[in-house]
């Protein structure tokens, strides 16, 4: 089975601080897999490398077996990427529906057809309520969601998720893991930024992790959990489950 | 589940602006000469006003030099006309297809070359003073000495577009009602929604598939071409054109004027604006005369500006709006909050 996306050997420097260095790992189609690691070891910049929003110092980013290190983000999103940004980007002078309609003109034209699909993405993620309003009345948990609204609303393959569940409440976060899974289930495939571990551990099937813009540890929940080095990383910086 | 957000579909306004058109019809069929040519004016920087205000106010690129599209407008209706008796409904196609490629070149090369925002803006005054000047001294367009089309008839022919007072006032009715509909159909469009998500956070647009490059090149070369469209009727009515008045600062300047003063991005700003502005500035520059100070109608004029900006940031027009709400419905008064700070 080939992988959906691979990341081959990235590497992205900022001047001298090497934010990601030599980075692989491959993700299954209709899977979800968490990207943890403590704050400031890149996994933000990876996103934005997969995403096409900033190029490689060097290493490739394979979709579909094709090479998109180099697509502008647009292209990257209309080829089946959408992401969500940690620092929350709405339209401030659309309504949250018009901002989940924007990611559905990606793919049609129709306006109609534009706002019944955002909508649905306001459901799935329980802001359907909160349709009409303004970007600048919703909480920072809902406009996290919002992201993540208008991120489905573009029907992406993959879906770049980071940090989205931070400052829900239990209860939130649970129905939002749910949503979730039935996603994966009809065959998105997920790439989970999280810090809240028992989230990762309940909704991945695998596991990257990132120390230091290198990753130090694939494999399942439960293998990564046990790793020593994980454990480290995390003791070393104050990890807050 | 879909028909509730149906209610954007609202025939409220559509219904509030065909009863403004008829009063507006009415004032051309009834009103003495002068009042006539003014309105001519304020109907004509309202369809100018619409198209800066479809590029800033929709679709986020500032142009500080529209007077280049107006003017190649202008001039493509004059030369023709002037120089081989072509009607104008030609030079104003001409004119179109003139300013529409000037901006999408302007638009290319800039945004090609990361040049944007406020430095994109200094491009278009750059491009409309290097016109100006340029046309100042093209014997071809009359240079400094401009053009003059033959002397008004009061035979109306609608061919050449020729007429009395009245005639352009109803021609200048008529774009500004184009402008209007056309507007609020772009802006009910797919189109509508990516160039505001692309004006309000381009980088977010773009994650979101909006191809801006060449949406920014799209809106830019509307804007222009309708520019010039308001650029030709403009020279019509005013029977001559001379670089410095229909390619210089000033007029840029009186573009933005109206959608700035009555709203910007709103469909009935640029309208609302120029009824505020223009005739204020008439008044001011009469009584700047009868009371011998000069510039009065300036002074004015900046001074209205400042109060606006100051107290209806916003512009006029959403103001009314929200009053007209309150009015209507005291039960669920719904003022927007003031923004709060990003955290
Ligand atoms: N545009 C940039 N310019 C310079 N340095 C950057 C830039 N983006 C990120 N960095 C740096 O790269 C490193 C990795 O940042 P990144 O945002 O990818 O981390 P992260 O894993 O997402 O952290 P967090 O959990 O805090 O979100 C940090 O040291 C950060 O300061
Ligand atoms: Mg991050």
């Amino acid at each position: 089975m080939t992988a959906l996306l691979e990341v081959k050997n990235l590497s992205k420097s900022f001047g001298g601080l090497v934010a990601v260095n030599n980075v692989s790992f491959a993700l299954q189609a209709g899977r979800i897999t968490a990207l943890i690691g403590p704050n400031g070891a890149g996994k933000t910049t990876c996103f934005n490398l997969v995403a096409g929003a900033m190029q490689p110092t060097s290493g490739e980013v394979l979709f579909e077996g094709r090479p998109i290190e180099n697509t502008p983000p647009e292209l990257v999103c209309r080829m089946g990427i959408a992401r969500t940004f940690q620092i929350v980007r709405p339209m401030r002078d659309m309504s949250v529906l018009e901002n989940a309609m924007v990611g559905a003109f990606s793919w049609t034209r129709n306006v109609s057809e534009a706002r019944s699909t955002a909508y649905e993405s306001l459901e799935s993620v329980g802001l359907a309520g909160k349709a009409n309003a303004r970007t600048d009345q919703l909480t920072l948990p809902d406009r996290k969601m919002l992201e993540t609204a208008k991120a489905l609303s573009t029907r992406p393959k993959l879906l770049l998720l980071d940090e989205v569940m931070a400052g829900l409440r239990p209860t939130e976060a649970a129905s939002v893991v749910r949503v979730l899974q039935g996603l994966a289930e009809a065959g998105l495939t997920i790439l989970l930024v999280e810090h809240v571990m028992r989230i990762v551990m309940e909704v991945a099937s695998r596991v990257v992790v990132l120390h230091h813009g290198a990753r130090i540890a694939e494999g399942s929940p439960g293998e990564v959990a046990a790793d020593p080095r994980v454990l480290e990383s995390y003791l070393g910086t104050g990890f807050h489950a | 589940m879909q028909k509730r957000f149906e209610g954007s579909a609202d025939i409220r306004p559509w219904l509030a602006g065909a009863m403004v058109f008829v009063t507006l019809a009415l004032v051309g069929a009834l009103a003495n000469p002068y009042l006539i040519s003014l309105m001519t004016i304020v109907l004509l920087f309202t369809f100018l006003g619409q198209s800066w205000n479809l590029m800033l106010g929709i679709g986020g690129q500032l142009s500080i030099g529209h007077a280049l599209f107006v003017g190649l407008g202008a001039y493509s209706v004059a030369v023709l006309e002037v120089k081989y008796g072509i009607s104008p409904w030609i030079g104003l196609l001409l004119g179109m297809f003139l300013a529409g490629s000037v901006g999408a070149a302007l638009a290319w090369l800039s945004f090609r070359f990361e040049v944007r925002g406020i430095y994109f803006a200094l491009l278009t005054i750059a491009a409309a003073e290097f016109a100006r000047i340029m046309f100042s001294g093209w014997e071809f367009v009359g240079a400094m000495q401009g053009l003059f089309f033959p002397a008004p008839t009061n035979a109306i022919e609608f061919s050449m577009l020729r007429g009395d007072a009245r005639f352009y006032y109803f021609v200048a009715l008529a774009l500004a009602a184009l402008g209007i509909v056309g507007t609020e159909l772009i802006s009910r469009s797919y189109l509508g929604y990516v160039w505001r998500a692309m004006r309000d956070d381009e980088q977010a647009a773009r994650a979101l598939g909006v191809r801006t490059f060449r949406h920014k090149i799209l809106v830019i070369a509307i804007s222009a071409a309708t520019a010039a469209v308001g650029g030709g009727i403009l020279a019509l009515v005013q029977g001559s054109i001379f670089p410095d008045s229909i390619m210089g600062m000033g007029l840029s300047v009186d573009v933005l004027i109206g959608p700035v003063v009555g709203g910007l991005g709103t469909t009935f700003g640029p309208l609302v604006g120029s009824l505020a502005a223009i005739p204020l500035n008439h008044l001011m520059s009469a009584l700047g005369d009868s009371l011998r100070i000069p510039g009065l109608n300036n002074i004015a004029y900046g001074v209205v500006l400042v109060l606006v900006v100051w107290f209806l940031p916003d512009g006029i027009w959403p103001a009314m709006v929200r009053l007209c709400k309150a009015i209507q419905l005291p039960s669920r008064v719904w003022l927007p909050q003031p923004r709060k700070a990003e955290e």
